[in-house]
């Protein structure tokens, strides 16, 4: 009984590292109706520049983390000013393939400015086992997920009351809603997108941080995008709680899967279980579970 | 002294001047629409679907640009000063909006929220926001009992009052009101008719209003242009247009005496379409 609660425990905290970039995609997706392929090389590209400017600049870590942060609002601003713009009124499918384009701009220029190499990140976010959860309840978790998931916690909170209740998140929803009526109102399209774009910089260098403590800030970080998308399927495109539980759905099926059905048909289900779960949630409710119904007047 | 002063008194509020409209740098739309909107008044663009309607409200509230149309000649003032180089939210801040065709609604917002994404570019508090609100729902009481229901769930009718609301919530000066009775029954067209008059008597909002039910909207403005293939091809007061036989025959359905043949039907469009 214990091992199968360590086994969903895991498989929560691994979820929430998931969520983390799912999240990213979620705010995008509703504020511009773009599905932003760069996402995962955002995170990417925002943990390599923290670690850059901590080892090159040697800037301590605050300062590092406030320098990055300025960083993705920069690149919010040049994404907004050099890709949205001119495609304004384009296809969603155009934005997209300019999204990909995105990822490897921003792929190439973390290579160009801070070297291909596996670096360590360092934050002194605790590492190993927590000692408290094993003696007391003879768990074993790893206290970096913890952390990841308070930090989740919180990030959800904050954006879902930036979202709900204030002016900015209001018009960031009627953005989402419909461009063109949200301009006759008086909303600045362009103001909106760097502001979005910039919240999901941010969000991104969160799960920079978490994915890059966990295992090095490397290139294949970016592939983390791909597991991303089966949360998304499953939580909808347009909910942010539905991409944290969506991430730990996902999370929690893959272990629980891997270990108590691996044996039966011969393992590394881990790999292809959350594209299944997916491909059934598109085939019985392709909006997610907390997506915003599809709206159809007759 | 006193002349200057009656001369800036009788200056138009809006004054639209030979403006020309290219989509996509070569769909020439409008080809040197002139119009005069004064303080206070309700004035009808009337004409068929493709007229040009449509374009010359969106000219004004500067919404072209997002759809890659462009004002290649002529100029737009408003209370005396050129906006045709301001964009829709500097607009909307000097007092000018538009409720677009079709209504728009942010489907996915309440209808509260919808009304107070109208005040977004206020910069006058809370306060001052929330008591025009009550004002909204004393106009349209219908958007109080739903205030909390998703405006994507409302009828078309409720749609084109949040449409109106939210607009109102924005302290305009003058209203764009593109196609107001589009797919709504005649009952609903007479209430928002009905309600347009009263913002315009009880709040002095200047309407320019785009209106394909010629018969509604000549009842209801004082003034009115008919606009053919993107030109003005008429223009007068509402009594004088109710009376023109040619409006009578083309757009109010009625005619005197005998039915015309349609051969000896008088066109306004001198050249054939695919000259121009």
């Amino acid at each position: 009984m214990i091992f199968f609660i360590e086994v969903v425990l895991s498989g929560l905290m691994a979820g929430v590292m998931y969520s983390l970039v799912a999240l990213g995609f979620v705010l995008i997706f509703k504020a511009s109706g773009i599905f932003n392929f760069a996402q995962g090389v955002m995170a990417l590209f925002a943990a390599l520049t923290l670690v850059g400017l901590m080892e090159k600049f040697g800037m301590p870590i605050w300062l590092a983390i406030i320098g990055t942060i300025a960083v993705m609002i920069a690149l919010a601003w040049a994404i907004e000013r050099f890709m949205l713009r001119p495609l304004v009124n384009q296809e969603p499918i155009i934005l997209f393939m300019a999204t990909i384009g995105l990822a490897y701009v921003l792929e190439g220029m973390g290579d160009i400015l801070w070297g291909s190499d596996v670096k360590m990140l360092d934050l002194g976010i605790p590492q190993g086992a927590s000692d408290w959860m094993l003696d007391s309840f003879d768990i074993y978790i790893e206290k970096l997920e913890i952390f990841a998931a308070a930090t989740a916690a919180v990030m959800v909170t904050f954006l879902a009351i930036f979202f709900q209740k204030t002016r900015i998140g209001r018009a960031l929803r009627a953005v989402a809603d419909d461009h063109q009526a949200a301009l006759s109102v008086g909303i600045s399209l362009n103001t909106i997108w760097v502001i979005v774009w910039s919240v999901a910089g941010i969000v991104a260098l969160v799960a920079g941080i978490m994915w890059g403590s966990k295992s090095g800030v490397q290139f294949s970080l970016s592939l983390i995008a791909l597991k991303a998308l089966p949360v998304l399927i499953l939580g909808g495109f347009t909910s942010v709680p539905g991409a944290i539980i969506g991430g730990m759905i996902i999370g929690v099926g893959e272990k629980v899967a891997e270990i108590y059905l691996g044996p039966i048909i011969g393992g590394a289900i881990e790999n292809w279980f959350a594209y299944m779960l997916a491909l059934a949630f598109l085939l019985f409710r392709p909006q997610g579970l907390f997506g915003e119904r599809i709206i159809e007047r007759v | 002294m006193a002349e200057a002063d009656a001369a800036i008194d009788t200056r138009p509020m809006l004054s639209v001047n030979n403006i020309e409209v290219i989509y996509d740098h070569v769909i020439l739309v409008l080809k040197g629409v002139s119009l005069e909107v004064p303080e206070q008044g309700i004035v009808a663009l009337l004409g068929a679907n493709g007229a040009g309607k449509t374009t010359t409200l969106k000219a004004v509230s500067n919404l072209l640009r997002a759809e890659r149309g462009d004002i290649t000649k002529g100029s737009i003032e408003f209370q005396g000063e050129r906006i045709d180089a301001l964009t829709p939210a500097q607009l909307v801040q000097q007092g000018v909006i538009q409720v677009m065709e079709g209504r728009h609604c942010f489907e996915h917002l309440t209808v509260e929220e919808n009304l107070l994404t109208g005040a977004y570019t206020r910069r006058d508090g809370s306060g001052a926001i929330q008591q025009d609100l009550e004002l909204v729902y004393s106009y349209f009481p219908r958007l109080k009992n739903r205030s909390r229901a998703q405006a994507g769930y409302t009828s078309g009718g409720e749609q084109q009052m949040i449409a109106l609301g939210r607009a109102l919530m924005s302290r305009p000066k003058m209203i764009l009101l593109d196609e107001p009775s589009m797919g709504l029954a005649p009952q609903l067209v007479e209430e928002i008719f009905e309600n347009v008059e009263r913002l315009n008597k009880e709040e002095g909002v200047t309407f320019l209003l785009a209106e394909q039910n010629t018969n509604i909207a000549l009842r209801y403005a004082d003034h009115g242009y008919i606009l053919e293939n993107g030109r003005v091809v008429l223009d007068g007061t509402a009594a004088e247009l109710r009376e023109n036989t040619d409006v009578k025959e083309f757009y109010l359905g009625i005619s005197e005496g005998e039915r015309i043949n349609f051969r000896d039907v008088k066109h306004y469009r001198r050249r054939k379409r695919w000259l121009t």
